[in-house]
């Protein structure tokens, strides 16, 4: 009954959509230069690993990956610890602004990185910050924090009120409640915070870029660099390309089953 | 609902309020101090009031122009992607398999274009666009359709139109299908015992269930195409000539290209504002869409 | 309207070859009447909503058939087996005004605009919605959203039978009396099949003129609440019905006599030899039961205590391991430790493995 006619060959003709320029960039991945440049091959025939070789063999390579990877991680583990207080604030108080300051919160996630890909640049070079992974996991937070206080709002809102008052009364202090308590009821909600903040901060480049300059350049920044004096290496920018898919593709394998709660709530 | 008040919860929020302000609040406040100012490089600068405002809004001037042309792209843009993301992604989500592994399967493959880096989104169909290595672009081209975006204009924009489509549509058919799944069953009965045919059900039950994701796609939608900036840059540079030149590229290219610090920054305060209200129509809309329903959030 | 026959039907959640004893309804044959006004009554998980479920083609039965006067409806979709239900939380079409809610199975189906609008105006009365008719029905309170459901199913004046799965479990226990009487004024208005499942025994006996009872997937008695009451078919029919429940305690039968913890008591008929190897018990409604003075021809039994309810007063008492309730007459003074037990032998039953076992007067 919540199914249209067809709906078998809408979906699958819209993965196709989906997995083919993928499955193109991931072919290229596995064929040599001169495959690519003087034939059209569906698949390679002359399969190679040489691209994947240079990637994980050269250290400017994959420091990128590790760049990008420490940055997110960072950037994830403050967005959710400071935004659980303020989830939980939100959730269950009322007090002066509260409203203002939400909307507030909500509009920096709407605000272009353009717009602070400047500012920052000075800020971050004014506190010798720049060009370490801090600098990107702080400025991600702009976006990434109120993102966090958004979901988890939403999961604490769903936690009877009951409960937090009855733990007081058994004597238990704030942290105490909210760490063996509060955390513990709703950590698929900060699984499912955690994965968004993960995922903003892994896509973003723009910032990213913007404040590394050489010891921290994040992979993506890092794949720019396939031009050389003989021509654009597409093999090799195929090849950086499919692994930065890969850390999404298994993180979404790992949350797969949370994603629709998370959506659900209406709060990405 | 019976929140109570206590303006101790301050202390709970001060850490975001913190880490938002330094990352929101100085960078601003640089923006607004550069706005009024003229630089000639060598950190000299010289006082210009509203200046670059002026300049900005009229479109007589070199940077009006730039700005209001690329402001008109970058509308047309969204109301593009928008007119067919939206409706697109209420049918992918009406096509979700029901029950079984398939549904794990399509959620993966659907969440899959999200969690790829913008650049890399920009790579993958810089190469698969390209008429002499690219899938898509040698198949157009060898149907007989010339087909090349780095050249012609039209095709540039269809490019950019079709990436944006494979990168975000999902989002919003994951939004609805979670909309979806959260309609009771007895709904779907109750349907069939009023004798609904299939389009009687997706209007007065699923449509409306549906609305507050809708309202919530819409705005990221939007938001996010009109600050869309690295895909484009990376398949197009914004070209050919500036046809894919939106607000964001333009800012960049002032602000890091020609490091005309008062004319970006004036120019990043216009594009916020914009930013601003329209989020604070969609933010006053969804509130109210909100207190119409006290009981169904009780429930939920 | 219709006469619906239910031929062998049968359902399970695990397909047709799922072992009997998990079918969540085990086979029933059975007849309803047109115009008839039915309770389906039984413990939440008897089976009872599947059966209704079943009706109205929300699910397919693994096997059996449906006979809408007479005519096989099984492989039928629901929009096309007229029939309308009521769920037991409302559902109201968010976008649309109250009347619009109230025309909206009518205008699916081709009703002309005048016949709708006339026939939503007078369901509008009955409900007392009229007031409402031009509101977005969201807005409106539970109690008002339910009414609606109600009306939705009851505007359809050509339906087989109106189906209600628990309809007034949302509604505040003083507004749920006063729905119940006018869904009762409603059925005789209207002249419709009505089909009403409810785990609640008063709301079951007040609202249907025929009681069908459910236990563990099957049918287990149907008739009017004074059958159920008078001759219960099935001890679960016995202590579900009627409060306190009929008392069942094993007991051993032949002839006229059943013999009780080494007492006999005697019977209105005669059960002849009962089966050997069956569990025989015995069941009497603590109405039909009353306590005395302790006397050398009394079962005589331990008090254990007395509940006042009021009007009457009910003795829980104890005889070996069985127990009883038994009414206390007006004016008796209970003694302390035992009393002696009087049976009605004309409301005394004979149970083998649960069923009522007819005698020979």
């Amino acid at each position: 009954m919540n199914s249209i006619p067809g709906r078998r060959i809408i979906m699958v003709v819209f993965l196709i959509f989906l997995l083919l320029p993928i499955y193109w960039l991931v072919n290229m991945s596995f064929k040599t230069n001169t495959e690519i440049v003087t034939t059209m091959t569906l698949w390679p025939h002359q399969p190679t690993l040489e691209n994947y070789k240079r990637i994980f063999t050269d250290e400017s390579w994959y420091s990128g990956y590790i760049n990008s990877l420490t940055y997110v991680l960072i950037n994830t583990v403050i967005s959710i610890s400071v935004a659980l207080p303020a989830a939980y604030a939100f959730s269950r108080y009322r007090f002066l602004g509260d409203k203002h300051l939400f909307f507030w919160l909500l509009s920096n996630r709407m605000a272009p990185a353009a717009v602070f890909a400047l500012p920052f640049f000075n800020l971050y070079s004014a506190i010798n910050l720049f060009d370490t992974p801090w600098a990107v996991a702080l400025a991600h937070c702009i976006f990434n924090v109120p993102l966090a206080v958004w979901i988890l709002e939403g999961f604490v809102s769903g936690v009877p009120r009951e409960i937090d008052e009855t733990a007081f009364l058994d004597g238990y202090s704030f942290p105490r409640f909210f760490v063996k308590i509060l955390v513990p009821l709703i950590a698929s909600g900060i699984g499912v915070a955690a994965f968004f903040c993960f995922m903003f901060s892994w896509v973003e480049l723009l910032l990213a870029r913007t404040l590394t300059s050489v010891n921290a350049k994040p992979i993506s920044a890092i794949m720019t660099r396939t031009v050389s004096a003989a021509g654009m290496d597409w093999g090799l920018l195929a090849a950086a390309g499919v692994l930065t898919i890969i850390p999404g593709a298994l993180v979404i394998w790992f949350v797969r089953n949370y994603i629709a709660r998370g959506f659900a709530l209406g709060r990405v | 609902m019976d929140k109570t008040v206590n303006q101790k919860a301050w202390f709970l929020v001060l850490p975001v309020f913190a880490v938002v302000a330094f990352s929101a609040i100085l960078p601003l406040m640089t923006v607004v101090n550069y706005s009024m100012q003229d630089t000639f490089g060598n950190n000299q600068f010289f006082w210009n009031g509203v200046g670059w405002f002026k300049e900005l809004l009229d479109p007589s001037t070199d940077l009006g122009g730039r700005f209001l042309a690329s402001l008109g792209r970058n509308l047309l843009f969204s109301a593009i992607i928008l007119a067919i993301e939206v409706p697109l992604g209420i049918v992918v989500a009406l096509s979700m398999p029901r029950e079984g592994w398939t549904v794990a399967v399509c959620l993966v493959i659907l969440a899959l274009p999200l969690l790829i880096p913008w650049n890399v989104v920009g790579t993958i169909w810089q190469i698969f666009g390209r008429p002499d290595i690219g899938l898509l672009g040698y198949t157009l081209n060898s149907l007989g359709i010339d087909y090349n975006y780095v050249s012609n204009e039209f095709d540039a924009w269809a490019t950019v139109i079709v990436m944006d489509v494979w990168h975000w549509t999902s989002l919003v058919a994951l939004l609805c299908y979670a909309g979806l799944k959260s309609i009771p069953d007895a709904y779907y009965q109750a349907a069939q015992i009023d004798g609904a045919s299939r389009w009687a059900v997706f209007k007065a039950i699923q449509l409306p269930k549906m609305n507050r994701v809708l309202l919530i796609a819409v705005l990221l939608r939007f938001m996010d195409s009109f600050m869309i900036y690295t895909e484009p840059f990376v398949v197009t540079g914004g070209g050919p000539g500036n046809s894919t030149t939106f607000v964001s590229i333009e800012l960049v290219k002032i602000a890091l290209g020609q490091f005309d610090l008062g004319k970006a920054a004036a120019l990043s305060l216009v594009y916020n504002l914009i930013i601003l209200i329209v989020c604070w129509i969609f933010y006053t809309v969804m509130t109210n869409a909100g207190t119409e329903r006290p009981e169904k959030k009780g429930a939920a | 309207m219709a006469r619906i026959d239910l031929v062998d039907l049968a359902h399970s959640y695990g397909g047709n070859d799922a072992p009997a004893e998990s079918f969540a309804l085990k086979p029933v044959t059975m007849t309803w009447r047109q115009g008839g006004a039915y309770a389906l009554l039984g413990p939440s998980g008897c089976g009872k909503t599947t059966l209704l479920n079943l009706i109205s083609g929300i699910v397919t039965p693994s096997r059996g058939k449906i006979l809408f006067d007479g005519a096989d409806i099984t492989p039928l979709s629901t929009q096309k087996r007229n029939i309308a239900q009521v769920f037991q939380f409302p559902v109201i079409y968010d976008t649309m005004t109250v009347g619009q809610n109230l025309a909206f199975p009518l205008q699916n189906r081709g009703v002309p605009k005048a016949e709708v609008e006339a026939r939503v105006r007078q369901i509008a009365d009955l409900l007392d919605l009229t007031f409402y008719l031009d509101r977005k029905a969201t807005r409106l309170t539970a109690d008002a959203k339910q009414k609606i459901s109600l009306g939705r199913g009851l505007v359809r004046s050509d339906v087989a039978a109106v189906l209600f799965d628990e309809p007034l479990t949302v509604i505040d226990p003083e507004l749920k009396w006063q729905l119940r009487s006018k869904l009762k004024a409603l059925h005789r208005e209207l002249d419709l099949t009505m089909i009403y499942v409810t785990h609640d025994q008063t709301e079951a006996l007040t609202f249907a003129d025929t009681v069908v009872v459910m236990h563990d997937g099957r049918v287990v008695q149907s008739g009017t609440p004074a059958e159920l009451f008078d001759k219960p078919a099935h001890t679960f029919v016995g202590y579900f019905i009627g409060s306190p429940g009929m008392n069942i305690v094993p007991a051993a039968v032949s002839g006229h006599e059943a013999r009780v913890d080494g007492h006999i008591i005697g019977l209105h008929r005669n059960y002849g030899v009962l089966p050997a190897g069956a569990k025989i018990e015995i069941g009497v409604r603590p109405e039909f039961l009353h306590v005395a003075a302790p006397a050398s021809g009394l079962l005589s039994a331990a008090i254990e205590r007395i509940d006042d309810l009021g009007r009457v007063r009910f003795a829980r008492v104890r005889v070996g391991d069985a127990k009883f309730s038994a009414r206390v007459p007006p004016g008796f003074s209970v003694p302390d430790n035992m009393v002696g037990l009087v049976f009605d032998p004309a409301h005394v039953h004979v149970y083998a493995d649960s069923r009522l076992v007819e005698g020979v007067a």
